[in-house]
């Protein structure tokens, strides 16, 4: 899995890429969990997830209860066709805030 | 479903339990897939239920600390793709295997909802020689649907 952190404005953006699996998703929660603490707003940008499995979208579940219990903010951007079935099968698409593009979620 | 033929074996892989050989196994079962000329979404789909059923057993088959193998074997009974995956720890309760309630928000029991969703039937049968667990998933193939997009 790869990964990019970057900050805008007051926006934390995590670009993750590649495959978010049993194997790599602790590595992605270990990423998410240090932003939603440090960032009132984080924006995942998936674009470049290549796979995403149910281990890789409780990560996200998890990060975003824990920005709410925090008061921030956890929305996802650029969902890739893999994983928006995934994410259509989890039921998630009621859960998160998803921004068809990561302009449209900084914005 | 079944036909008067045996089924074509077309793949068998026993690999280590372990998350790290899960990217392998899906490889095999994209390539199964791919040899039955099925379009993109069914095959997507079809890794993700088997990459979920991989990773119970990674997860649960096994006593923590104690390392175990799984069995992966993949078959073409006519138009149905038929996926047995075993592991040889301790038996299973059947029921564990059954979706409960899928709740947006909770953080495990997806993968149950992913293979239930995908697979057109999900059941356990006794391995050939009563020890460990077998898991059997059907998927009727559907040939001719989206043309792939070869790079």
């Amino acid at each position: 899995m790869k990964h990019e952190i970057t900050r805008q404005g007051d926006v934390t953006v995590i670009a993750l890429g590649g495959d978010v699996d049993l194997e790599t998703s602790p590595k992605a929660r270990e990423l998410l969990l240090a932003a939603v603490k440090d960032s009132r707003r984080v924006l995942v940008d998936l674009s470049g997830v290549s796979y995403i499995d149910s281990s890789g979208v409780a990560t996200l579940v998890e990060a975003l209860q824990t920005a709410r219990k925090q008061r921030g903010e956890l929305a996802l951007a650029a969902v890739s066709e893999s994983a928006r079935r995934v994410f259509e099968l989890a039921r998630l698409d009621k859960v998160f805030t998803i921004h068809a593009t990561v302009a449209e979620g900084l914005g | 479903m079944t036909t008067d033929n045996e089924p074509e074996r077309l793949a068998l892989l026993r690999f280590p339990a372990r998350a790290d050989r899960l990217k392998l196994v899906r490889g095999l079962v994209t390539a199964a897939v791919r040899m039955c000329e099925c379009d993109e979404a069914l095959e997507r789909d079809v890794v993700l239920a088997v990459d979920e059923a991989c990773q119970n057993v990674v997860r649960h088959a096994y006593p923590a600390g104690v390392e175990g193998d799984a069995e992966l074997e993949i078959l073409r009974d006519g138009i149905v793709l038929v996926f047995r995956l075993r592991d040889f720890g301790p038996k299973v309760d059947a029921s564990c295997l059954r979706p409960g309630k899928l709740k947006p928000n909770a953080l495990n029991g997806r993968g149950l909802h992913f293979i239930h969703d995908i697979m057109d039937e999900v059941g356990c049968l006794t391995p050939s020689d009563g020890t460990g667990n077998l898991l059997e998933m059907r998927k009727r193939l559907n040939p001719c649907g989206t043309p792939r997009n070869e790079t």
